[in-house]
């Protein structure tokens, strides 16, 4: 028997005043299996016990939005008495130990997050965050993820349909893996977590329990001796198939009233999600661990409870619906346990062999869990960055660009993730600044994107995290859709450091401004701290999901372009080269302040884009983003296998900046008819000029000289299998 | 008792991951590696009368299930 | 045409089958549970894509074992029309209902991506809406689909007019290039001898509306659909 003490909360991860909190509540020393219990209910991940005081300030109402963060992920009304459910969540540190496991039950948690309300998941995303390519780690650990991501989606049949990848030397020790799932429901048949009925029957379905990754801290407890090599937790591993048949079971019986409350669980298994059902309810749970569908032998109830097997949901059902739903889960081969029920008491009541192993009350497990007001200093400001001279030429510059591991061809990558299962997938991964499904059996069309520039959010956290939600916004406009809402998906280092929560504090005042001018707000979220090797934190990544909503699937906008059109940029474009990838890749500078995002400038140019694109008087469409808009154009070219005439830069402003310059709030379009498009833009007094024509198999630079589109795809196709393909 | 059933594709067919395994382990140094081949261990508890009956039952299992003789050979054995 | 679709605990592509069916038929196709063992009134018997059992073991063996096999050996005996798609391809070679074996993909990766396929056989009643030679784009989506046999059986398919389609290039040729997978003689989908059981890898179904990028795939359902 070990004993409970402070410095076992502590190895627990509980600070001394929060195991004299947990002293206080429970009147007495707390069981190893409370002890487990609370110091994963005011973990990080649970309680968001640093970022909550600031989650609290983002924007996250609007007239569709149903439900926003605080359930299993957010969930929005997109027309049609349906609802989009959606979000997005954080697999980091799991992907470093283990790529290939790491991302595939990333895949797999946020894909039970989504049908948990009912919804059938229709679209996965993702965004990834990876080192330096030159190291032989981030190719295996490239190589494992993507594996990894497409095994799981692949397996259970959700398209992965868009994403985002990134390199940064930042990233060495801990790259980023975020995954998102889009699902569609009824908007009347949502299912929430909340728990009720007194006396209802408490039930668990899926896959059986585990050691799987069971709190890293009891290794080094004293329970566990050399003999027990076999009870080590293990990392996770993913079942995708049993996922599938946990989605069909499930929304089989969602189809029918037996369910009062449903969960998944995830991170700290049938603790949080018994935890978290019983607390929003405001009713007791009581379980008996006897009745766990048990994988391994002689499980404790500490491990029971911290277990975090996968492919497991917990369900509070009514009770004269028990054979029914049970004749669902062994239809699926499931596994199907009533392991407890609904009481009065307010407690959690935890019994297993006779003896009882918990008994904590629910409200201050709730109420008095840990919420840090941490110290924060502000990033210093960038300097302006100065004139830079043009080394290369703008030819030669492009052809690094497109070439390089930022910018360069995805098909590698998105070639191993199925698209188009289900059958709905209308613009596919590289097609559109945004993937676009169809709503099967509709017209309608959701729009998803994932988006973030970390280098600029490094640079500026506010600015950054203002670019980070409007080019979210930006992509989904690209494509035609209405920008709904988003979910974000918060990686940043170590918040006990007041820079670190600086950068977070300011990265989602800059987030909230542009959800507020751009009526996209937040309906879940995920939060990730201590993403740090060796001291060194990553860049600061608020990823965005995006999410938007097309009434015509038929109207949805990509990027390729046709002959005989004309190319106009809307937007202003000063050549700002501060923080752009031009700098970094062919000056070797990370350098200067990040463009700045001029909100309403963005909302007035979007909502005319948008307006446009519906009215029919564009063809293509991209957005001006890493690379500036030589590199905009090029990929248009590429898309359509197009060539372009282009005019010179205008005067005043140097034809690098110009060209490669990342200002923000711009969109290049294709249009049949110029004349009248300008017209309407000076209807709207808002900047467009004409840059030039498409056709031919070539990019021509009027001033500045030809580079065939064959020569740009030969560049923009080669690192990813050069570098994954080769020993 | 415990059966051990050792599944590999034939000789002859093409096996992409054994020798991408053989370039690997030349790749990190190793000399002198020759053909790699890559197959399936499995290992099953059964309940049976005795050894002859537990191995014809595992030959039965292979042949049905375990291995597709079309591609894969397979060693039905006692552990 | 009465159109059945089993389903295989774990396949994914029998929602994308059945809309392709019902655009070419008219009405939507019977799903049938892989435990039932009969399929009465049905002329057309489909095995989607997917994953059955997680392909677990090998793609398609456990599935090959179903309770609905023997039902679908007799369709098949009968002269019933059966089409394997991707996973149901696998699932019938390893039910023998087809000959040969698929293989992991000779690069090792899944793929999904479109590849084109030439017809090499217009004359069933699924290909009959296709010129013999014509090139037609599909997506492909697997880990497993290289296709393998002897050369004894591979003769005879070629000899029997069993081949039905081959990877090949927008213009048709039979390259090595345009052979993603690696399957034997280029071979995309095989026939039985009586030409009334097609199994395929690449997806026709998930290219049957111009919004989802094409139709190519439109042809076979509505062949089937005429049948």
């Amino acid at each position: 028997m070990i004993e409970i003490n402070q410095a076992l909360a502590a190895s627990f991860g509980l600070s001394a005043e929060e195991y004299a909190n947990v002293l206080r509540i429970m009147g007495r020393t707390p069981t190893l299996t409370e002890l487990g219990v609370f110091s994963v209910m005011w973990s990080e991940h649970c309680s968001y016990k640093s970022s909550r005081v600031w989650l609290k300030t983002l924007p996250t109402k609007a007239p569709w939005v149903i439900h926003g963060p605080g359930e299993n992920a957010g969930v929005v009304d997109i027309g049609d008495g349906l609802a989009a459910v959606f979000k997005m969540e954080s697999h980091n540190h799991p992907s470093f130990i283990e790529p290939y496991q790491g991302a595939a039950t990333g895949v797999g948690g946020i894909l039970r997050d989504v049908f948990t309300m009912g919804a059938r998941p229709i679209a996965n995303l993702n965004a990834l965050r990876f080192g330096d390519p030159s190291l032989p780690r981030t190719k295996r650990i490239v190589d494992g993820v993507v594996r990894g991501i497409g095994g799981y989606g692949n397996c259970v049949g959700v398209p992965t349909v868009g994403g985002e990848v990134n390199f940064h030397p930042a990233y060495n020790g801990n790259p980023l893996v975020n995954a998102m799932t889009v699902g569609i429901a009824r908007k009347d048949r949502i299912f929430l977590s909340a728990a009720a009925g007194i006396g209802n029957p408490v039930v668990y379905v899926g896959s059986k329990t585990g050691r799987d990754g069971i709190h890293g801290a009891t290794m080094a407890s004293t329970e566990f001796d050399a003999s027990s090599e076999d009870k080590r937790p293990t990392v996770h591993v993913g079942d995708p198939f049993t996922e599938k048949l946990l989605i069909e079971a499930c929304l089989e019986l969602m189809a029918t009233d037996a369910i009062v409350a449903i969960q998944d669980m995830g991170a700290a298994g049938l603790t949080s999600s018994s935890v978290e059902m019983a607390g929003k309810g405001g009713v007791g749970i009581e379980l008996n661990l006897d009745h766990v569908p048990q994988r391994e032998t002689h499980m404790t109830a500490y491990e029971m409870m911290l277990s975090e097997s996968q492919e497991r949901m917990l369900m509070v059902i009514r009770p004269d619906r028990e054979a029914m739903a049970r004749a669902i889960f062994d239809k699926w081969d499931l596994d199907f346990a009533i392991i407890g029920h609904i009481t009065d008491t307010g407690r959690i009541v935890v019994t297993h062999n006779g003896v009882v192993e918990a008994d904590i009350p629910l409200a201050p497990l709730a109420d008095d869990a840990p919420l840090y007001n941490r110290p924060t200093t502000e990033t210093p400001k960038r300097p302006p960055l100065g004139p830079v001279a043009d080394p290369v030429g703008i030819l030669a510059a492009l052809q690094k660009l497109i070439g390089c591991p930022d910018l360069c061809s995805r098909a590698w990558i998105t070639n191993q993730y199925d698209s188009t299962v289900g059958g709905q997938t209308v613009r596919r991964p590289g097609a559109a600044d945004a993937a676009v499904v169809r709503l099967e059996g509709t017209n309608r069309a959701l729009a998803l994107t994932t988006d973030v520039t970390p280098r600029y959010v490094f640079a500026d956290p506010e600015m950054g995290g203002r670019q980070a939600v409007a080019e979210a916004w930006r992509n989904l406009t690209a494509v035609g859709a209405r920008p709904l809402a988003i979910t974000d998906n918060m990686n940043f280092g170590n918040p006990q450091k007041p820079e670190i929560m600086g950068q977070f504090a300011a990265a989602i005042r800059g987030m909230s401004d542009a959800c507020r001018v751009l009526d996209f707000p937040v309906v879940s979220g995920n939060v990730s701290l201590y993403n740090e090797t060796e001291g060194r934190a990553i860049l600061p990544t608020p990823a965005i999901g995006g999410l938007g909503v097309l009434d015509d699937a038929a109207k949805s906008m990509g990027i390729g372009l046709q002959p005989g059109l004309g190319l106009v940029l809307v937007g202003t474009l000063v050549g700002h080269l501060g923080q752009s990838l031009w700098l970094r890749e062919i000056t070797g500078r990370e350098d200067g302040p990040p463009p700045p995002v001029d909100l309403a400038a963005e909302r007035a140019v979007g909502d005319f884009i948008r307006a446009q694109i519906k009215a029919g008087a564009i063809t293509a469409c991209h957005d001006i983003a890493d690379g500036g808009l030589l590199v905009a154009v090029a990929e248009m070219a590429l898309a359509g296998a197009c060539g372009a005439h282009l005019d010179r830069a205008p005067k005043g402003i140097d034809p690098h900046a110009f060209w490669f310059g990342e200002d923000q709030g711009c969109y290049v379009v294709a249009v049949l008819e110029p004349d009248a498009f300008f017209l309407e833009a000076l209807v709207m007094d808002l900047p467009a000029i004409r840059i030039g024509q498409t056709g031919g198999g070539d990019l021509k630079l009027d001033g500045v000289g030809t580079i065939s589109v064959e020569t740009l795809r030969a560049e923009h196709d080669r690192f990813f299998p050069a570098w994954m393909e080769t020993p | 008792m415990k059966l051990v059933v050792t599944v590999m594709l034939k000789n002859g067919v093409l096996d992409p991951q054994g020798k991408a395994i053989g370039h690997a382990l030349t790749g990190l140094g190793f000399e002198g590696v020759g053909e790699v081949r890559v197959g399936k261990r499995i290992e099953l508890e059964l309940n049976a009368a005795d050894d002859a009956t537990a191995l014809a039952q595992g030959e039965e299992m292979a042949r049905k299930l375990l291995a597709n003789t079309v591609i894969e050979s397979f060693k039905v054995e006692l552990a | 045409m009465r159109a059945a679709i089993v389903v295989f605990p774990g396949i994914n592509r029998e929602r994308d089958m059945a809309i392709a069916l019902t655009l070419a038929t008219g009405h939507a196709p019977r799903m049938v549970w892989h435990k039932d063992t009969t399929l009465d009134g049905i002329d057309l018997v489909v095995l989607p894509g997917g994953f059955s059992h997680g392909d677990y073991l090998r793609c398609g063996a456990m599935a090959a074992q179903s309770p609905i096999m023997p039902a679908i050996r007799a369709h098949a005996a009968r002269g019933g029309l059966v089409m394997g798609v991707c996973n149901g391809f696998q699932i019938l070679t390893e039910a023998g209902m087809l000959p040969g074996a698929l293989l992991r993909n000779s690069g090792l990766r899944f793929l999904s991506q479109d590849c084109h396929l030439r017809v090499e056989n217009a004359a069933t009643d699924f290909t009959r809406h296709y010129q013999k030679g014509q090139v037609i784009r599909a997506p492909m989506a697997h880990g497993d689909g290289n296709y393998f046999a002897d050369d004894e059986t591979l003769d005879r398919l070629e000899g029997e007019g069993l081949v039905a389609f081959r990877y090949a290039t927008t213009s048709g040729e039979i390259t090595q290039a345009a052979n993603l997978n690696g399957s034997q003689r280029s071979i995309a989908g095989i026939l039985s001898p009586n030409l009334r059981v097609l199994g395929l890898m690449p997806h026709p179904e998930d290219l049957v509306d111009t919004l989802m990028g094409g139709t190519d795939g439109l042809p076979l359902f509505q062949a089937l659909a005429a049948a």
